[in-house]
């Protein structure tokens, strides 16, 4: 994606492995089997927490980079 | 009768693939020649009868120019292989290309065709980071060979004995031994040392400063430059793309849970949000149940339909894209990749997100 000029932010857990195999902008997931999710909270407090991951998202699309760099919420 | 010793020994017939410059046509002002047929060996085709011994005899040279090739790939490659039949060989043997990229893609390309319409063993040899080495692994054995033609006497002994091999159909054994590129292919062998031992026997290797000679040499990523920054999300269009294998609930799409062999789009144009109705997750890497419980933790669309209401995102892509991140070659991930990109971005799309597991 970011070769054919697309920024993309990698919400993933594994933001150590995402670093590490290269990927330009990650942000860090809530856990492996949801990463934009949290069965705990009400489906509301989750829409929330998925909305300010996307924010942070949205930041890293933003935001110039050099090598891979970890935003987190 | 020492004559008839040798002659008891059956040569199998080779013909050799070159371009116009091995074949002593031409240089680059000879590149668009079309495809000729000499009989015996010429040029390189001394090493390689050499290197054969009496194993092997060179019947004839087919050549080509390297861009009347790459210009009319299909068409020229079956008037060469329609020369090499005229020898009536028992293996081809192209190049070897070395590091070039059209020479090496040709070699390639001959070997193919030669395999596929007939029915003989074909092998070429090129350098590992040439461009014929990417594209034809697994598809056509390739010799390792250094990327200029200074290698061209240890290349052919190598190929030789490859070929040797190919004929009498005898079981390759591992690429680092019998010095070819690997083909991505493993095979399952008993060793009479645990794994215990033979990772004490490598480390030994490596703190004498010898070649420490791994059974399974690490994956390399590749570097790529980071993508421009997005002025303005609010202004962009964005889409979303997973490896969580998010399906339409029952798997119509047939995705699979593993070694995926594709990737699926989904219409979310009309959906406000991921409904447990209509989709879930079939990744086999993890327990799916908060997923397929509620798809919107793997994409989440009901958050960034919201967002592109308030103004925060400027359009929300009408496709959903997904496949399964789970095993599988990086080799197959780049292409997913690399499609995905390709279809985004003719659609207009200026930013991703993407959700892994």
């Amino acid at each position: 994606m970011e070769r054919a000029g697309l920024p993309t932010a990698l919400v993933t857990t594994l933001f150590n492995l995402a670093e590490g195999v290269g990927a330009s902008r990650i942000v860090k997931g809530k856990a492996i089997p949801h990463p934009v999710g949290d069965p705990s909270q009400s489906y509301q407090g989750e829409k929330e927490l998925r909305k300010e991951m996307l924010k942070k998202a949205l930041e890293a699309l933003e935001t110039e980079v050099a090598s891979p760099t970890v935003f987190s919420t | 009768m020492s004559v008839s010793r040798e002659r008891q020994m059956t040569e199998f017939k080779v013909v050799h693939y070159l371009n116009q410059f091995f074949a002593g046509v031409g240089g680059e002002e000879k590149a668009d020649i079309g495809p000729g047929a000499r009989e015996g060996a010429v040029g390189p085709g001394m090493a390689l009868s050499h290197a054969l011994g009496n194993a092997g005899e060179v019947v004839g040279t087919v050549y080509c120019g390297d861009n009347y090739i790459s210009e009319n790939s299909e068409q020229a490659t079956q008037e060469v292989v329609e020369l090499i039949s005229q020898f009536k060989p028992d293996i081809v043997i192209a190049g070897p290309g070395f590091g070039s990229g059209r020479y090496g893609l040709a070699c390639g390309q001959v070997c193919l065709a030669v395999k596929e319409s007939l029915d003989i063993p074909a092998l070429t040899g090129v350098h590992k980071d040439s461009p014929a080495a990417e594209t034809f692994k697994g598809k056509v054995l390739m010799a390792s060979t250094k990327d200029s033609a200074s290698g061209m006497t240890e290349a052919m002994v190598t190929i030789a004995h490859l070929a040797s091999k190919l004929v009498n159909k005898k079981e390759l054994g591992p690429a680092m031994e019998e010095g070819y590129l690997p083909t991505g292919r493993r095979v399952n062998r008993f060793s009479d040392k645990t794994a215990a031992e033979r990772a004490v026997d490598m480390l030994m290797r490596k703190l004498r400063g010898e070649d420490p000679k791994t059974e399974w040499p690490l994956p390399k990523y590749e570097h790529v430059p980071p993508a421009e920054a997005l002025a303005n999300a609010s202004a962009s269009t964005i889409a979303i793309v997973t490896e969580g294998g998010i399906v339409h609930r029952g798997n119509p799409e047939k995705l699979e849970s593993g070694w995926a062999t594709k990737w699926v789009r989904f219409d979310t144009a009309e959906e406000p949000e991921m409904t447990p109705d209509k989709f879930q997750s079939i990744h086999g890497g993890f327990d799916t149940t908060a997923a397929s419980a509620e798809p919107n933790r793997m994409v989440p669309l009901d958050a960034a339909r919201e967002m592109e209401k308030e103004g925060d995102i400027g359009k929300l892509h009408d496709y959903v894209y997904s496949t399964t991140g789970n095993m599988g070659p990086i080799a197959s991930f780049k292409q997913f990749g690399q499609e995905i990109a390709a279809e985004l971005a003719s659609a207009g799309v200026q930013g991703v997100i993407l959700t892994a597991t």
